[in-house]
């Protein structure tokens, strides 16, 4: 989903004592995957083991784990493949930094790109262009 | 003895594109007009050859023929008929049937309106698409032969995919498909003026109308996919970022470039490498999807069964049509490389930003989607990129789109000056800070920045809209002579421009504003979301014709007062005892309710879990989507587009060999 | 429709160079060689971090005896293999020949997680179908399943002698699967003494 806000009282038949612990509730449940779906969130998923792992999530939350700890347990037992947003970590440096560089690239590109444009010519109708104007004019004239 | 004849007919349609491709390509090579008439005939003689097979296959699964293999895998003599007809795309090997009669009928529509391009133009590309005809016919024969029989016949078949099963579920596949494949008619215009050396104006007249209905197609399928998701799949999501829907978005950016760029290349020439490497792009995009989909490199909700064979073939296939494409656009728009003038305030530049943006964000998506399997490759073990990932890095991107779209169509051509500018785009933007704050002080709840800035951003490009068609109508005498003489393709872009706002609403506000409870009811539980209370009353088992339903009955009240019933449903169906949830849901311009039911938790108590939803606006996100299509198909009649060419102008010898 | 002509072109020496034309070309190539690549992995296939590291910690009641507990120490000393299983389980079903061949050829322990199932089923398959293992701990709520890694049934782990996870095969064995890969590491293992 797009973003991740809500507002709700209870989840998944777990009740919680305070909004905080709900909120991190609802945001890892986005963030950990369904590992027995092809592509569902725990949040989203009704099979079996979601639901195990979203117990664990539930107790670990209510006996207040930080997130931290929270997704070092599921990390060790799953691997990091349990985690749809990536860990900041060596090996996904490329899949964090490479939209930023893109954009860099981009920015440069557009700027340089129009620079060159601009120093090479003036900007004015050429010799072809006003004959073309002059033969549309005509036309318009004659359909009148 | 039926289903053979399928077989041998498509067999035929091979030997046809073989033709459709080698004699008028050689024709437009060597510009022999004898070789460049095969075209036409050619192209239509396919179309017929493939809509019988594809007839004949149909016909099998209407008439319940469980001898053929691929009917025994995917249809029921229990299926309502619709289904049975639609069920012909319900898996693999069918689905590539349809690919291939899509594009056998793209090919002979252009066929017939040959009379708008020249001869040899119109021989070049119905050669390139007779090429990738072939490839696609090859695949279908030789690894996905849907008319394979297995005797003795079993006496029913396996079924369709009870997801499948839905009318909406029913027309997205051949809304993608045309769109995936419709793309490869501005891909074929590309390679024929690549090969020939002459990119100007005209083509892109002509390359414009096909971007366009590709890119029209394409939207309906995406959005016609999203929805279903949303009342389908029974959590109320309706985009996952999962590597199948972003096979699908990832031409839909890069076409979305191409329609803008194709703009720049007609109405002022310039761009015009960039605008051929965007068509390249688009329907390479669109055979990656494909592999992806039917490889199994990627896990996917949508996934098709895997086979190592096919996912070779269509690597190959990729590799050879996506290569030669690129190397020839390496080498031939190097050498047709030149510079047509404007300056950095234009809108040519607008335009550019726009389409490499909309790169950016596409190469962003495709690297999310394929780092997985790029990192596993290199043996850095699995991991998984998911919407979390997606989210952080899309949003941010899309923004300055949106605002180029509120602001470029206020600039000139060639050369426009800031302080103009500034005058004209002032009043909109002031204007869409005033309404998105009063909107956002309306809405229930607290004030949201997100909720706000997405409304800025849609009001901003709606304003500018009005503003745009104000300054069209300032020197007109009358208004409906004004609104007249504005041609189709502006209306479509605007139209199109705010459905993009429609869906900014629609994705912030539901996303902002949405309440939702994940809960186990008994009869007689209530819960309340927003100024909404919802009653457990019970849940009856039921028959369909051919599942089973649990029907759970939930009453609505507002301020006390019953407002509706909603029915969700729980099915299970009779063949492939899938599970599947069909959700109750109450939707009108300002909110959804949505209610689906789970598995019962306890058989004693009758507990049930339950998900109830209000997401507010939602609609919006999907209205978006059939609004851009409606411009879309305005923009197509625009009438310079209808514009036939005079033949007699072109020069055909055997002597002249048109390259360099 | 006349042409604006192409005199527009700039001096040979500020055109952007052939290699800006080569690089989409570039991309894919290397595009090309990952999928390439791609095609011989295995999407469902997801390697466990556990391997090499201790067995999990748990301490649950025996299948046979609800009074008595089985613990992970009781998995050190020999190499051993833990299977994960259940009676709903329907390849469960397919690999019990296999288990059962395992433990006449008295290589290795199987010890067994009986993975949210209801005691009373499961004593009832093994006195049908025979009981390979040498005992077997319930997980009725699936809480040890989720220590172990489990994502369904049946999953097989091979423990070495002090108690190290070096293996995890998902999915039933096939007999083919315990000659060539389970019973040589099996060996391995013991002759190495868990070094």
């Amino acid at each position: 989903m797009f973003f991740v806000t809500a507002v709700s009282a209870e989840i998944a038949g777990f009740p919680f004592e305070s909004e905080s612990q709900e909120q991190r509730f609802r945001d890892l449940s986005t963030e950990l995957r369904c590992l027995v779906c092809q592509n569902q969130s725990l949040a989203d998923s009704n099979a079996g083991l979601a639901q195990d792992l979203r117990t664990e999530l539930y107790e670990q939350v209510l006996s207040n784990n930080s997130s931290d700890e929270i997704i070092r347990f599921m990390t060790e037992r799953y691997g990091d493949f349990i985690l749809y947003k990536p860990r900041f970590a060596t090996k996904t440096l490329l899949l964090w930094f490479t939209p930023i560089l893109l954009f860099i690239v981009a920015v440069f590109f557009l700027i340089r790109f129009s620079k060159f444009r601009n120093q090479s010519q003036q900007v004015q109708p050429s010799e072809e262009e006003l004959k073309k104007v002059r033969e549309l004019l005509k036309a318009q004239e004659q359909k009148k | 003895m039926i289903p053979e004849l399928g077989h041998f007919t498509l067999i035929l349609a091979l030997a046809v594109a073989f033709v459709q491709a080698i004699i008028p390509g050689m024709g437009f090579l060597r510009r022999r007009a004898d070789w460049m008439a095969v075209a036409k005939p050619a192209a239509l003689l396919q179309f017929a050859l493939v809509l019988s097979a594809y007839g004949i296959l149909t016909y099998s699964f209407i008439v319940n023929d469980f001898s053929v293999l691929y009917a025994a895998n995917t249809s029921n003599s229990e299926l309502p008929l619709i289904y049975r007809i639609s069920g012909v795309w319900g898996a693999h090997e069918g689905s590539l049937l349809l690919w291939v009669l899509i594009l056998s009928t793209w090919t002979a529509i252009l066929a017939m309106q040959s009379k708008k391009y020249p001869v040899d133009m119109s021989a070049g590309v119905i050669s390139v698409l007779g090429f990738i005809s072939i490839g696609f016919i090859l695949f279908s024969l030789f690894t996905s032969n849907p008319f394979l029989r297995h005797f003795p016949a079993p006496v029913d078949g396996g079924d369709l995919n009870p997801l499948l099963q839905d009318p909406v579920m029913a027309i997205h596949p051949p809304m993608l498909y045309m769109g995936y494949v419709g793309f490869a008619i501005p891909f074929a215009f590309a390679i024929a003026a690549l090969v020939q050396g002459k990119l100007d104006t005209a083509w892109a007249r002509w390359v414009r109308p096909w971007a366009l209905i590709a890119w029209v197609s394409l939207t309906a399928g995406i959005t016609l996919g999203s929805w279903w998701a949303y009342y389908e799949l029974g959590w109320g999501g309706w985009w996952f970022w999962d590597p199948v829907e972003n096979a699908s978005f990832m031409p839909w950016l890069t076409g979305t470039a191409l329609i803008h760029s194709l703009a720049v290349t007609e109405k002022r020439h310039a761009l015009r490498n960039w605008t051929v490497l965007l068509a390249i792009i688009s329907f390479s995009l669109s055979l990656l999807g494909t592999f992806l989909v039917r490889s199994g490199v990627l896990t996917s909700v949508h996934a098709f069964a895997s086979d190592p064979t096919r996912g070779v073939f269509i690597l190959v296939f990729l590799g050879l049509v996506v290569g030669i494409s690129l190397g020839l656009f390496a080498y031939r728009a190097w050498q047709l490389r030149t510079i047509t003038p404007f300056s950095f305030v234009s809108r040519e530049m607008a335009l550019l930003t726009n389409s490499v943006f909309l790169l950016i964000i596409m190469l962003t998506v495709l690297l999310g989607t394929l780092y997985p399997l790029i990192l596993e490759a290199l043996g850095g073990g699995k991991i998984s990129v998911g919407p979390p990932y997606f989210s952080r890095v899309f949003i941010p991107l899309m923004i300055p789109v949106v605002i180029l779209m509120a602001i470029g169509p206020f600039i000139r051509w060639r050369q426009d000056s800031v302080s103009t500018l500034t005058k004209q785009l002032r009043l909109p933007a002031i204007l869409a800070v005033i309404f998105a704050s009063v909107i956002s002080l309306l809405l229930p709840g607290k004030l949201n920045l997100t909720a706000w800035f997405a409304l800025l951003l849609a009001f901003w490009v709606f304003n500018s809209c009005y503003t745009q068609l104000k300054l069209r109508l300032r020197n007109t005498q009358s208004l409906q002579k004004g609104l007249k003489r504005i041609p189709r393709g502006w209306y479509g872009m605007i139209i199109a421009h705010i459905g993009i706002a429609f869906t900014v609403v629609g994705i912030a506000l539901s996303s902002v504003y949405s309440q939702e409870q994940d809960v186990h009811m008994v009869s007689g539980d209530d819960r309340t979301l927003g100024d909404y209370r919802f009653e457990f009353v019970d849940v009856e088992r039921k028959k369909g014709p051919n599942y089973q339903a649990d029907v759970g009955t939930i009453q609505v009240y507002k301020n006390d007062k019953q407002l509706m019933t909603l029915h969700p449903e729980k099915r299970i169906y009779n063949v492939r005892k899938n599970m599947m949830t069909e959700a109750a849901i109450n939707t009108n311009l300002l909110r959804d309710l949505y209610v689906s039911l789970g598995e019962q938790r306890n058989t004693e108590t009758g507990a049930w879990s339950v998900r109830l939803y209000y997401k507010p606006f939602i609609l919006w996100i999907w209205l978006g989507g059939f609004v851009m299509i409606l411009g879309g198909l305005i923009a197509v009649t625009d009438k310079r587009y209808r514009i036939e060419v005079k033949q007699e102008n072109i020069k055909l010898d055997d002597k002249y060999v048109a390259t360099s | 429709m006349s042409q604006p002509a192409e005199n527009e072109t700039l001096p040979q020496e500020q055109k952007p160079k052939l290699w800006v034309y080569l690089l989409p070309l570039g991309l894919f190539g290397v595009l090309m060689i990952f999928f390439f690549f791609g095609l011989g992995l295995n999407p469902r296939l997801l390697p466990s971090p556990l391997i090499g590291q201790p067995a999990p910690d748990f301490s649950l009641p025996k299948l046979s005896n609800p009074d008595e507990t089985i613990q992970n120490v009781d998995l050190t000393g020999e190499v051993s293999l833990l299977n994960i299983w259940a009676t709903w389980c329907t390849s469960c079903r397919q690999e019990h020949p296999v288990l059962m061949k395992i433990a006449e050829s008295k290589e290795v322990p199987i010890h067994g997680l009986y993975y949210k199932d209801q005691p009373a089923l499961g004593i009832e398959w093994l006195n049908n179908y025979g009981n390979p293992y040498y005992d077997n701990a319930v997980d009725m709520d699936g809480k040890v399943g989720i220590e172990w890694g489990a994502y369904g049934t049946p999953e097989t782990f091979v423990i070495d002698q002090e108690g190290i996870i070096r293996y995890k095969h998902v999915g039933p064995i096939s007999w083919h699967d315990w000659q060539t890969t389970l019973l040589p590491l099996i060996n391995l293992l013991k002759n190495n003494n868990g070094v």
